[in-house]
């Protein structure tokens, strides 16, 4: 994930560096510190730590069972992968505000999707490396929501906000969980999810609200993205197994169904604006490993550094 | 164990340099484990990309001290909050040019949203105005004072 994580701290030290050209990143007493301890053949050194290894949840000798992995891999993925579809708004977006707003984002959605497939990744010895880029596109967990193309700036905003409101209900629900690990990557992740849900309201009212060019385009973005809700809420058999590990996808959807509303409701956007009858809900099977074609091209760009020079680090 | 402590809090934030890591309240336990110093972390928000080079500086540090056997653990659990920062840490951010978190977090939960308002760190009014609840790295919102028209960075209440 290496990858993506530098894209966006390109993007924000190329800023930082506006706003601040003394900042440094390490200062001289640290090279000094460096090359002193290579002089005294001291064993420790940075090169040492396992990158894989860094960040987990409330314990690190905590191993998933292969449910919760599978669980965990799922919520990953959804990250992952959003993540991934924001990273290409870095330096594309209407204004600069809104290009650091969507590249953090994707860097705290890129946060939650470390510690999930670092925990997933305990149950079969893989780290979260391993696992982003080297499963193949029907290994992947994610729903199809988190797949669908950028289109133009209201779908980012209506995918964003349809992404944001779930997830906030998910890991509230999840914080209470009896596996300390997901509850602690969930009261984590959930403070930082409430900013982007913010977000994505500010922007669906001021777009619905706007010219109407504005409202139009958005009321398409709501009608394109809508489909694509009812797979975040459909329980299977692993929730049943899961008992209080997880909350069952089902009861989350009243929670989001009354911040959807009132959302909408803000933006005098009413259902049939946006529900056309004539299509219904996506079939949806990304939690199975079933997926739209959009996931493809977006793996292959993500993962085709990493498995032309494996192992390379920089 | 003292010493060692002092190292590690004296290990100051690579996109914040006013601030140490102890400040920030990122620094959660240092401790020894048999014959190894354990210092335990906890990331700002998921995603900082400063975690890293705070974990290697500790690493450099401590051995630079003396200390042959060291090793960083990180954890989620609690959570980080900005309550955690000193108050030491905040007239530095403020002396520095960012204006500090102005209210504990915890106070924000309720149904009704609480804003108090930020005091712009350089002419000190209370006229300002938040342009983007997301600025230059994660911890900080992007905002304008309206009294002496200069931008500043807000370290947002989390």
């Amino acid at each position: 994930m290496n990858a993506q994580l530098n894209d966006a701290e390109l993007a924000e030290s190329a800023k930082a560096t506006e706003a601040a050209p003394a900042t440094t990143r390490r200062d001289a007493a640290s090279i000094a510190a460096l090359h002193d301890a290579e002089a005294a053949d001291v064993h420790v050194s940075v090169d040492d730590v396992d990158l894989a290894a860094e960040l987990t949840g409330a314990d690190a000798s905590t191993t998933a069972s292969p449910d919760v992995a599978e669980y965990a891999m799922r919520l990953g993925d959804d990250a992952l992968i959003l993540s991934q579809r924001l990273g290409w708004w870095i330096s594309r977006a209407p204004e600069l505000e809104e290009d650091m707003a969507l590249a953090n984002i994707a860097l705290d959605l890129l946060g939650h999707a470390r510690s999930l497939l670092h925990y997933a990744g305990t149950a079969t010895g893989r780290s979260e490396d391993d696992l982003a880029y080297w499963r193949d596109e029907h290994e992947f967990r994610c729903a199809w929501l988190f797949e669908q193309p950028n289109g133009d700036f209201a779908h980012t905003i209506a995918r964003g906000l349809i992404a944001a409101i779930y997830m906030q209900e998910l890991y509230t629900a999840l914080s209470a969980s009896t596996d300390a690990s997901l509850a602690a990557i969930a009261a984590k992740s959930v403070k930082e999810v409430a900013y982007h849900r913010d977000h994505a309201v500010q922007w669906t009212l001021r777009l619905a609200g706007g010219t109407e060019e504005s409202r139009a385009r958005m009321l398409v973005a709501l009608t394109d993205t809508w489909p694509y809700i009812d797979e975040l809420f459909r329980d299977d058999e692993l929730h049943e197994r899961l008992g209080d590990v997880a909350p069952l996808p089902s009861s989350l959807r009243a929670g989001f169904d009354e911040v959807w509303s009132a959302v909408l409701a803000e933006a005098e956007i009413a259902e049939r604006d946006y529900v056309n009858p004539k299509v219904g809900h996506s079939s949806g099977g990304g939690r199975f490993g079933n997926h739209s074609t959009h996931l493809g091209p977006i793996l292959a760009e993500m993962q085709v550094l990493a498995r032309r020079h494996p192992g390379a680090t920089w | 164990m003292e010493e060692a402590r002092r190292v590690a809090a004296a290990v100051v934030d690579p996109e914040v340099p006013v601030l140490t890591i102890d400040d920030l309240g990122v620094l959660r336990d240092v401790r020894l484990e048999g014959g190894t110093i354990v210092v335990t972390l906890t990331p700002t928000y998921s995603g900082c990309p400063a975690i890293d080079q705070m974990r290697d500086d500790v690493l450099l540090s401590l051995t630079a001290e003396g200390f042959g056997d060291v090793r960083v653990d990180f954890t989620l659990s609690p959570a980080w909050t900005t309550d955690w920062m000193s108050e030491a840490g905040k007239a530095k951010l403020e002396e520095y040019g960012i204006a500090p978190p102005t209210h504990r977090a915890g106070e924000r939960s309720g149904p009704i949203p609480l804003s108090l308002g930020v005091q712009c760190p350089r002419c000190r009014s209370l006229r300002t105005r938040e342009v983007s609840r997301f600025g230059s790295t994660a911890c900080k919102s992007h905002f304008e004072c309206l009294a002496c028209l200069e931008p500043f960075d807000h370290f947002k209440v989390h």
